[in-house]
C-alpha cells in the first residue's frame, strides 16, 4: 500500500469510508446472528446443533478475527472522529432547532448508542461465549448445551430488560448507520434515496425485533 | 419604513450575542424593540436596533451584510438555533419580520465553528472557505478569447445539476448548522460544479484531493450524514453533492494517476 492511499484513508473523508465498510460488515453479521437465533423457535436440539456446526468449523477463527478487527476499526475511528468533531464544533447554540435544520435523535446519538452497544457486546460474549458450559447430546454427538444457558439468562427479568434496552439501541444505531453508509460510499440518487432510507428503516426494525423475539419467547412462553 | 403602518407593528424581544473581539468571552444581551414593521427584513430590524443603540451612545451590534438581496452570502446569523432563521431556502437578509409574531423572543448568535472565529458580535471570519476554494476549486485554462458557448455539448440534466451546485454562495450556513462543524456540503458543491462538466475533468482528482486536505487543515469536522446542512442552505444545495464528493474522493484514492504526488502536496 503506497503512502498515498494512507493519506486518503486518514482524512476526514477516508475515515468515513472506514466507518461505512466496517459498519456494513457488522450489519451483515448481526443479520446472520439474528437468523441463527431464531432456530430456538424450531427446537432446543436444532439451536444447539447450529451452534455446534458453527463453532466446530475451523473457518470460525478467521471470521471471528475479521469481526474483531472490523469492530476495532469502527470503534477507534468513530471515537477519533467524534473527538475531532467536538473540537471543530466546540459550542452549540442556545436554542436547539426542531426543524430539519437540527438533527435527528438517532444521528446525534451514534456515539452513545455505539458505545453502549460495544459494552453490551463485551458483556454478551462473557455471558454466552465464555459463560457456563453445559453439555448435551444431539444425534449421538456430544456438544455444548447453549440452549440451556440462554433459557437460564432470559428467565431473569433484569437480564431481559437490559437485553431489551441494548437491542433498541442497536436498532437505533443501525437505523442511521445503514442508510448513512450508502451515502458515505457515494450511493445517492433521487430515484433510490427513498428506497435506501426505507431499507435502513426495515433492516434495523427486522434485526432488532428478531433479536428481541428470543428473550420474550423464553421469558413468557418457556419461563 | 418602520412607523408607516403603526397599526401593524410588533414588539420583538431580542437576545443578541455580544462579543468585543476574538479574545474576549461573549454573552447574550437582551434588547426590546417596539414598532417593528412586519415588512422589515431581519437585517432592517437590526438597523433599527443599531440606530437606537447609537442614539443611546451604546455600541451598535456588528453584523455582516452586503447585497441584501440574497445572492452575496455575507449575512450570517443563527436565529433561534437555525442558520438564516426558520424559513428554508432564504438568507437572513431575505427573511422578513412577518415570519415572527408580536411579542416573540428571538435568540441571535453568530455562526459557530472552530474554523469560523468570531471577529465581533455576529461577525465571523469565514475566509477558511476561500482557502479551500483556492486549493483546487478552479479550472486551469489557457487565456485567450472566450470559447463559443455551444462548442462543448452538455446534456441539459447535467448542466442543471452543475448549475444547482454552482448556486452555492459560500455563506457557511452548512458549517454553522452542522453539529460537527463540517464543511462538506460547501466543498461538495464546489467539487460537483466542476466534476459534472467536461471542463472540470482534467483536474478532477487533484481538485477533490487538495480541497479535502485544505478542509481538514482548516479544522472543519467530518460528515455524519445528519442533513442539517442541506436544510439550512439558503440555496438548497442537496446532500447528493456530498455523495458525489465521496465518489470523487474514492476515485482519486483508488485510480488517481497522480495520487502519490497529490498526497504529498
Amino acid at each position: 500500500m503506497s503512502q498515498g492511499i494512507l493519506r486518503y484513508l486518514g482524512s476526514t473523508m477516508g475515515r468515513k469510508y472506514i466507518m461505512a465498510i466496517s459498519g456494513l460488515v457488522w450489519t451483515l453479521f448481526v443479520l446472520t446472528h439474528m437468523l441463527g437465533n431464531l432456530l430456538i423457535f424450531a427446537s432446543a436440539d436444532a439451536y444447539n446443533f447450529y451452534a455446534y456446526k458453527l463453532t466446530s468449523n475451523p473457518l470460525i477463527y478467521v471470521a471471528e478475527a475479521a469481526l474483531v478487527v472490523f469492530i476495532g476499526m469502527h470503534a477507534a475511528t468513530g471515537i477519533g472522529l467524534r473527538m475531532r468533531n467536538s473540537r471543530t464544533k466546540p459550542n452549540l447554540y442556545a436554542v436547539t432547532p426542531k426543524s430539519a435544520k437540527g438533527a435527528s435523535v438517532t444521528s446525534k446519538s451514534m456515539i452513545w448508542s455505539g458505545t453502549i452497544t460495544l459494552v453490551f457486546l463485551i458483556l454478551h460474549l462473557i455471558t454466552f461465549k465464555f459463560g457456563a458450559y453445559y453439555e448435551t447430546t444431539v444425534d449421538g454427538i456430544l456438544m455444548r448445551d447453549i440452549h440451556k444457558l440462554v433459557v437460564e439468562c432470559f428467565s431473569q427479568t433484569g437480564y431481559v430488560v437490559w437485553y431489551g434496552v441494548c437491542l433498541v439501541l442497536v436498532g437505533m444505531h443501525l437505523y442511521h448507520g445503514v442508510a448513512s453508509s450508502f451515502q458515505t460510499l457515494g450511493i445517492n440518487h433521487p430515484k433510490f434515496n427513498n428506497a435506501i432510507k426505507g431499507f435502513g428503516w426495515a433492516y434495523s426494525i427486522v434485526v432488532a425485533l428478531g433479536f428481541l423475539a428470543v428473550p420474550f419467547y423464553v421469558f413468557f412462553v418457556k419461563g | 419604513m418602520a412607523g408607516n403602518n403603526n397599526s401593524r407593528t410588533m414588539r420583538i424581544n431580542l437576545k443578541v450575542w455580544r462579543q468585543k473581539n476574538q479574545n474576549t468571552e461573549g454573552r447574550l444581551v437582551d434588547y426590546a424593540l417596539d414598532n417593528v414593521s412586519p415588512d422589515m427584513s431581519f437585517l432592517e430590524m437590526f438597523d433599527v436596533l443599531n440606530e437606537k443603540l447609537v442614539a443611546q451612545n451604546d455600541e451598535p451590534v456588528a453584523f455582516a451584510h452586503d447585497c441584501r438581496e440574497g445572492i452575496c452570502g455575507s449575512c450570517a446569523m443563527v436565529i433561534d438555533g437555525e442558520p438564516h432563521g426558520p424559513q428554508t431556502g432564504t438568507t437572513t437578509c431575505q427573511l422578513h419580520m412577518r415570519t415572527f409574531s408580536d411579542g416573540d423572543t428571538i435568540v441571535v448568535e453568530p455562526f459557530r465553528a472552530k474554523a469560523f472565529p468570531v471577529v465581533k458580535d455576529l461577525v465571523t471570519n469565514r475566509t477558511a472557505l476561500d482557502r479551500i476554494q483556492a486549493a483546487g476549486g478552479y479550472v486551469s485554462v489557457a487565456t485567450g478569447n472566450a470559447p463559443d458557448g455551444n462548442a462543448i455539448p452538455i446534456a441539459k440534466e447535467i448542466a442543471d445539476m452543475a448549475m444547482d451546485a454552482a448556486a452555492c454562495i459560500q455563506c457557511g450556513a452548512c458549517v454553522a448548522a452542522c453539529r460537527n462543524g463540517s464543511a462538506m456540503l460547501f466543498v461538495s458543491a464546489k467539487v460537483s460544479q466542476f466534476s459534472l462538466l467536461p471542463q472540470g475533468q482534467a483536474e478532477r482528482e487533484r481538485r477533490v484531493s487538495r480541497m479535502v486536505w485544505q478542509m481538514d487543515e482548516e479544522d472543519f469536522g467530518s460528515c455524519t450524514n445528519m442533513g442539517s446542512c442541506a436544510a439550512a442552505c439558503p440555496k438548497e444545495i442537496k446532500v447528493e453533492n456530498i455523495a458525489r464528493m465521496n465518489r470523487e474522493f474514492g476515485r482519486a484514492m483508488i485510480f488517481g494517476r497522480d495520487r502519490k504526488q497529490t498526497a504529498e502536496d
